[in-house]
């Protein structure tokens, strides 16, 4: 059925790698992007978007991964912080703004403000774009790609789509834990009764966060300093063709710790008609550390698996007749 | 410095009102205001009669329209903009950049503030309204240390307005969706936190438990006292251990730092609480008003009474509260 579609249309939309959210050694992060150029994914995000103690790779250093990422032919995209407290952290994201060389991803509005007018930008996915009057605002102030908000639905996208301005691309954040919430207060500090302050950098730990689970032993959340995900993988390998329909230009995967090229290679796959969305979904089954779900694409809460349900109810359909 | 005091309903907007505050805040009984509960909220008649008692009395009037359209229910929010302006209110608190640029463009002579919703933590962002929609006020999230609180005021190109006392949301306001992800409606999609509808309690052999759209969000023992299942503030396990992993069912309480914050250029007090009673809004507003007055006489003498600090801790959730994070190690 992909197969089908993607070819007689012939739009196909991208494949991108969200920022690495967790906080990886530096020899885990070069070694992680050096799998990465060899992969048919076609943009990448790189930085730091959660906590502005986690250093280890220097912003010099971020930059030579962007060189040898764009010299394997793919386009590079400097993401920034999402939550700014520190006068120190804007001075660093003005740096990363200001850079000439490469697009910016902006995860809040003081980036979108240091780059308006002057410098095309993208926006993450938390950054508020709900509607279309706000998209043409921001398209106004040099948007060039706007990532949907991951609580969004299809029918959001549908309508927002209907009176899309010229030349601005859409991001659906496609593969991956949810981001779902920013504080000043660290959690994974916290789980060790340390403060931030002197948090010990206890987020090395935990390549993929650190998991919450309910008090009948449910996983339920992930811990990841400030920021908390959703156990669960959201996982819209099933809607390409939805994409496809909607014209979504850019599939966002978000990294994880490990098989994140064999994530890539699955999508690129199902993008190209090699494989079908089901043997996608079953392949992926095995990537999925918590569950999977897709309710927010279907309209339901985040954690629903609607896709499934779906599938099911086709299945029966197509068994009676 | 300003109080603005919470108004869920005419009842606590006179209370407000009659208690000093020098603002009230509300919103309309749709999803375009961050406390969308039933029974909460003005029809339009109520409205009127609340924005007459105010008026009268000296006391301005907020209408908080700070939910985020979507597409296919804009003309809800247009509706609501429209329709505050007519009342001849003395601010739309807004969050929504659409819903901005659609006020500012129809009724350009309407004040507008940016509300906490607009999740706004820099003089930067905060100049991306301004420049854009003439924001004229900001509320600043509930995520900032008093340092950084007045990083912000000094180089605001608007007066800044924070949180005093109230419910406290830990996580950064208008890009948290942790209760979408439970139940499907987020305070800003649908103008609620951990919506009702979706809660449930149960007698169980273990303890009473509070779910939110059948996950467990806690269990409680005979002797310790339910709270209401706001999804971060339940007992969850880590690494083994059972606790609040997120937070405590408690409230912030700037009550002590009232010099500070006037002292680096607070132009307004908020205090949550548009879902609580005409009582609470009254016995808070009573407390702040008292204590604002002392503070203004002399900050350098000033110091929180106890009698003030019993009664606010008594319609604190949890009966305790915070300084949340204006007070560093609480981060």
């Amino acid at each position: 059925m992909n197969r089908n579609k993607s070819q007689s249309k012939g739009f196909r939309p991208r494949l991108s790698l969200g920022p690495i959210l967790y906080y990886w050694s530096r020899e885990d992060v070069f070694s992680f992007y050096e799998g990465i150029a060899r992969t048919p994914v076609d943009i990448v995000y790189l930085g730091e978007t959660v906590c502005s103690k986690r250093r280890v790779v220097r912003p010099d250093a971020w930059l030579e991964v962007a060189d040898m990422l764009h010299q394997a032919g793919k386009e590079v995209v400097l993401s920034t912080l999402t939550l700014l407290e520190a006068n120190s952290e804007l001075s660093a994201l003005q740096k990363i703004c200001s850079n000439d060389q490469y697009m910016v991803e902006a995860n809040d509005m003081a980036a979108v403000q240091m780059m308006s007018g002057n410098k095309r930008f993208v926006t993450g996915p938390a950054v508020n774009i709900y509607n279309s009057r706000t998209l043409s605002v921001l398209a106004g102030s040099g948007l060039k790609r706007w990532t949907l908000p991951v609580e969004l639905s299809k029918d959001t996208l549908t309508s927002l789509h209907q009176s899309r301005p010229e030349g601005v691309e859409t991001e659906v954040f496609a593969f991956g834990r949810l981001p779902l919430a920013y504080s000043a207060r660290c959690f994974t500090a916290r789980a060790h009764n340390l403060p931030k302050d002197d948090c010990q950098f206890r987020c090395l730990d935990y390549p993929d966060g650190l998991l919450l689970r309910t008090r009948e032993d449910e996983s339920f959340l992930v811990l990841n300093g400030i920021q908390t995900q959703s156990a669960k993988t959201h996982n819209l390998v099933k809607e390409i063709d939805d994409f496809i329909d909607l014209e979504v230009d850019v599939l966002r995967i978000s990294p994880q710790s490990g098989s994140t090229e064999q994530i890539i290679d699955i999508f690129h796959n199902c993008l190209n008609g090699k494989m079908t969305g089901n043997d996608a979904e079953n392949e992926l089954q095995k990537y999925m550390m918590s569950g999977e779900c897709d309710g927010y694409w279907h309209g339901q809460a985040g954690m629903d698996r609607a896709a499934s349900t779906r599938a099911d109810i086709d299945n029966q359909r197509g068994c009676a007749s | 410095m300003e109080l603005v005091c919470p108004a869920g309903n005419l009842p606590s907007l006179k209370a407000a009102v009659d208690n000093g505050a020098c603002a009230v805040y509300m919103g309309f009984r749709d999803d375009t205001n961050a406390r969308h509960f039933a029974g909460l909220n003005f029809d339009d008649r109520r409205a009127e009669e609340g924005i007459r008692y105010a008026h009268d009395r000296g006391v301005k009037v907020f209408v908080a329209i700070n939910t985020f359209a979507q597409s296919s229910g804009w003309s809800r929010w247009q509706d609501s903009v429209d329709h505050a302006a007519d009342l001849d209110v003395d601010a739309l608190i807004l969050a929504d950049i659409g819903v901005m640029d659609y006020a500012c463009n129809r009724w350009p002579d309407v004040r507008l503030h940016l509300s906490v919703q607009g999740s706004a933590t820099s003089s930067e962002a905060i100049y991306f309204y301004h420049d854009n929609f003439g924001i004229r006020r900001v509320v600043l999230p509930r995520v900032l240390s008093l340092k950084q609180v007045k990083q912000v005021a000094e180089t605001s190109p608007v007066p800044i307005e924070v949180f005093g006392f109230g419910s406290l949301c830990v996580m950064v306001e208008g890009r948290c969706i942790l209760s979408s992800y439970v139940t499907g409606r987020s305070p800003n999609t649908f103008g609620a936190c951990s919506p009702a509808n979706a809660v449930s309690w149960s007698e169980t052999p273990e303890g009473l438990e509070t779910r939110l759209n059948n996950i467990l969000i806690d269990r409680y023992s005979q002797d310790e006292s339910a709270g209401y299942p706001t999804l971060c503030k339940g007992r969850f396990n880590v690494s083994g251990n059972t606790y609040y992993a997120i937070e405590e069912p408690t409230s912030l309480n700037t009550l002590d730092l009232l010099p500070q914050l006037q002292s680096v250029g607070v132009a307004a007090i908020k205090i949550e609480g548009r879902q609580r009673s005409p009582a609470y809004v009254a016995q808070v507003t009573k407390v702040w008003r008292a204590a604002i007055d002392k503070c203004m006489q002399n900050p350098d003498s000033f110091c929180a009474k106890s009698s003030w600090l019993s009664v606010l801790e008594k319609v604190s959730e949890g009966s305790q509260t915070t300084l949340g994070a204006y007070h560093r190690p609480w981060q």
